[in-house]
């Protein structure tokens, strides 16, 4: 009696482990699916997803993760990666990318849906959005006269455990990237060293900005989008801050470029140029206008969400965005002890 | 993350002293097993030695490698000795003293092993949001391990004989001194069993530090895999990791030693009389009181809060099913993978004396210890370098869960199988069943139970995995730590609270076959 009941409980888990495991394994990857590695905030990939899919019957799957790490894990992988697409927040991930020569040209009317400053010479990948950096500060603690002139005034004493960032994050060292291109490698190591010594570390810009709210620090260096997403929002996180834009063409004023490229070593070729075709056309980069990301629309000429300053009004400095060096700058952030 | 907190305090096994041969198949799965545990030492050893010795240097020597170091040591060395304090205190108080509803403490004090160390970091993170450095995780630490300690102290203070204390107490020693000359020493393995358990928790440990921002090696790998994916820095660190672990092993053997605290015959066993508390009842079941509120409350509170503020449209059904789905079905593949590759292990262990069984204890020893973020990077190297068609896949996540979870089965399953007596499988040999029928007969069914328990520990293990599943998940799969993990580092703590919930109730059955456990070594 007792060993029919322990076979039947063995059998019966058997059963079940291998239909489990079989599902989990059948779900897990599609060949005839557009694979995107996606480093873009999720939910704006689905929602380009969901209209893709919808407008060309082009099922799209996506792995998610961070710019450099997914850069570099396509840089590890070489011809043989299973992506087709790759998507990012920021641009260094994609010059890299791009060094490697792992992308194909993008068809000549994707790029002329893209005004020429908003992607890279090259023609190997585009700009598909675009994020502006920001100094979000604490009302009550920072009167509009004591605000920063430029972000590199932040290395100075004065400022010291009184502002914060998101130095582990990629959308921190575009930034740092777009530091080390105009200013150098000196003022960049000098700058880095001096927010080792004065800043206030966080997770991420979301972070960041919940930290000035609550007072815990005057300001930080964000994206802009986090504080007006909170604001249309519950301004749970932002309530008691407020802007500031560096422009100037400082450092501080970096435009930074979300990108967009297909694979060369992708066998789905033509759904994948479609995919970057359709994100920088009309219906996706009215994603951007209408949408909740709140991200600059850059191609199709289509206007950014109204609540937002128009990008040509914030004097961003020129960078050619091919020429970001994402791996000079986590040598020069280990140095500086912040990863 | 559970884990069996009464494994290094069982009984030696006793060998034969004619030790059997083992077949060729199982030498094969051992020494096969055995090979795999050397991957992430391995990849360690040949980061180190491809990057070269001058960068290496420069890559470990450095201002934030001490700081690391100092984080981690310091978390450590106040953590263990909180832990010991408090799961010490508790325990004597509900098996020694004569608190009123010791019945209902008992079991409540285990509870926490059912709430993975993140959800509960976020619990407090919902409640100060400031809250962060190394307080932060020494709070969140030891909150969510003391049962470690708690749960084998109270299981050895009922075993023990009172005889000894009733002697001690007749030649003149008042209460404090028989605790700290009689019951502390004999609580020695156990504390320092827990100890190394907390002690391997807290090094491996990644997203419960990282939400309160307290950096720590495994935290600053992580933030390394992210932005370098398989880079050289992340490996020199995980080198040093590696190396604290062995620390802490060679210091817990250390503090071991070799004294001994059994007793000769098996007595009679029987209660100790119960020490009466008096005026000091109040003071202790306040702090029994607050302990629950802290360890308890706060998440629970937390989740409920959450999901109030949230209301019905964080219950995502869709994600959350096929969340769960996968999560079950990755979780129950491998506890079966692993309970079933822990028999040849344990039978290895338990019925032989060769060079293969000191590899596997050696081996086993070792793995148990290594933090899965060094496992997880170690496979993503290895595989994309040289095993291409088993990267980014399932096997490979559930290859992953098995080197990382077996120790966890084979504490069960060698329990089970030492409690077999040779003699029944010799008996159904020589009634002219074959070795597989006499197995399938005899051997499996006496270790069925031992054998469940393992498998559910894995399980429980699995499911709440974070960091492992994080760096090696196949394209597609979202497990619920998984989906938890990115909601909340997106502050959207509404939205992740159905994933706690879900993940809580997942793990509350296998802490109730833990508790189980441990009373039950106790009638022994």
């Amino acid at each position: 009696m007792r060993r029919r009941r322990w076979s039947r409980i063995a059998a019966a888990v058997s059963v079940v482990a291998v239909v489990l495991g079989a599902t989990a394994c059948s779900s897990s990857s599609k060949s005839d699916e557009l694979l995107i590695y996606n480093a873009q905030h999720e939910s704006l990939t689905k929602e380009w997803i969901d209209a893709f899919t919808k407008e060309t019957g082009i099922k799209v799957t996506y792995r998610q993760g961070g710019d450099t790490e997914l850069g570099n894990q396509l840089i590890a992988e070489g011809d043989a990666s299973p992506a087709d697409v790759f998507l990012t927040e920021n641009s260094p991930a994609m010059a890299a990318v791009e060094k490697a020569g792992l992308f194909a040209d993008l068809n000549k009317d994707t790029l002329d849906q893209v005004p020429a400053q908003y992607r890279p010479a090259t023609g190997k990948w585009t700009g598909v959005a675009a994020r502006s950096t920001v100094f979000v500060y604490n009302k009550a603690r920072l009167q509009p006269d004591q605000l920063p002139k430029s972000m590199l005034d932040l290395e100075q004493p004065a400022w010291r455990g009184r502002w914060g960032g998101a130095p582990a994050k990629a959308d921190f060292q575009a930034i740092v990237s777009a530091l080390l291109e105009l200013e150098g490698e000196q003022a960049t190591a000098q700058w880095l060293a001096g927010m080792k010594a004065g800043a206030k570390i966080y997770n991420d810009n979301i972070a960041t900005m919940k930290a000035v709210n609550a007072g815990e620090v005057d300001g930080g260096i964000i994206y802009h989008y986090y504080w007006f997403r909170d604001q249309a929002n519950t301004k749970e996180g932002s309530g008691n801050t407020a802007l500031h834009y560096f422009k100037n063409q400082d450092p501080g004023a970096f435009v930074s470029l979300s990108g967009g490229g297909v694979l060369k070593s992708s066998k789905k070729q033509d759904q994948a140029q479609q995919f970057i075709k359709f994100v920088t056309g009309k219906a996706g980069q009215e994603v951007l206008e209408k949408g909740t990301s709140f991200e600059y629309p850059v191609a199709s000429d289509v206007p950014a969400n109204p609540a937002l300053p128009p990008l040509d009004s914030l004097q961003a400095p020129k960078v050619d965005p091919s020429t970001l060096d994402a791996q000079k700058v986590t040598d020069l952030m280990t140095k500086a002890g912040l990863l | 993350m559970v884990a069996p907190p009464v494994s290094r305090t069982a009984a030696p096994v006793s060998r034969p002293d004619k030790a059997a041969r083992p077949g060729p198949l199982v030498s094969a799965t051992v020494a096969i097993l055995v090979a795999a545990t050397c991957i992430p030492l391995g990849y360690v050893v040949w980061g180190a030695v491809s990057v070269g010795w001058t960068r290496a240097y420069e890559l470990v020597v450095r201002p934030r490698v001490g700081e690391l170091l100092f984080n981690t040591v310091g978390l450590v060395v106040v953590t263990v000795p909180l832990c010991v304090v408090i799961g010490v205190g508790v325990a004597w108080l509900v098996e020694r003293t004569d608190l009123p509803g010791r019945a209902f403490w008992r079991p409540l004090f285990v509870a926490p092993l059912a709430i993975p160390a993140f959800v509960n970091s976020y619990a407090w993170v919902g409640v100060i949001p400031s809250l962060h450095g190394l307080w932060a995780g020494v709070l969140v630490a030891t909150l969510s391990y003391f049962p470690f300690i708690y749960l084998p102290v109270a299981a050895t203070l009922r075993r023990l004989d009172p005889a000894v204390e009733e002697s001690a107490r007749a030649l003149g020693s008042d209460s404090t001194g028989v605790f700290f000359r009689v019951v502390l020493p004999q609580l020695r393995l156990a504390i320092l069993g827990g100890g190394l358990l907390i002690g391997v928790h807290l090094l491996a440990e990644f997203g419960a530090f990282a939400m309160v921002r307290f950096d720590t090696f495994t935290v600053a790998i992580f933030q390394q895999f992210q932005v370098t994916f398989d880079g050289a820095a992340g490996s020199m660190l995980a080198g040093v990791l590696v190396l604290l672990c062995l620390v802490l092993l060679v210091a817990e053997a250390l503090a071991r030693g070799r004294a001994r605290f059994s007793r000769i015959g098996a007595g009679a066993p029987r209660a100790a009389n119960p020490i009466r508390l008096g005026r000091t009842t109040i003071a202790a079941e306040t702090a029994l009181i607050a302990l629950t509120v802290l360890a308890l409350g706060v998440p629970g509170w937390t989740i409920v809060r959450w999901l109030w503020i949230g209301g019905t449209k964080v219950w995502v059904l869709d994600d959350i099913a096929t969340a769960l789905g996968q999560t079950i079905g990755l979780a129950t593949v491998a506890a079966v993978l692993t309970t079933v590759l822990a028999f040849p292990v344990a039978w290895v262990a338990v019925r032989s004396n060769g060079v293969l069984a000191r590899a596997v204890e050696g081996a086993n020893y070792v793995t148990s210890s290594l933090p899965g973020i060094v496992t997880a990077l170690a496979l993503v190297t290895v595989t994309i370098h040289a095993a291409r068609p088993l990267y980014q896949s399932v096997a490979l996540i559930v290859f992953a869960y098995v080197l990382l979870f077996i120790p966890r089965a084979l504490v069960n399953v060698r329990a089970g199988l030492a409690q077999v007596p040779p003699g029944l499988e010799e008996a159904s040999r020589s009634l002219g069943s074959s070795p597989a029928a006499t197995f399938l007969r005899v051997t499996l069914r006496l270790t069925a139970p031992a054998a469940a328990a393992g498998a559910s520990l894995v399980f429980v293990a699995v499911a709440t995995e974070l960091t492992a599943t994080l760096l090696l998940a196949p394209t597609g799969t979202n497990t619920l730590s998984m989906r938890f993990w990115s909601l909340s580092s997106e502050l959207d703590y509404a939205a992740a609270a159905p994933y706690a919930l879900v993940l809580v109730v997942l793990a509350i059955p296998v802490t109730l076959v833990l508790f189980r456990q441990s009373t039950k070594v106790a009638a022994l």
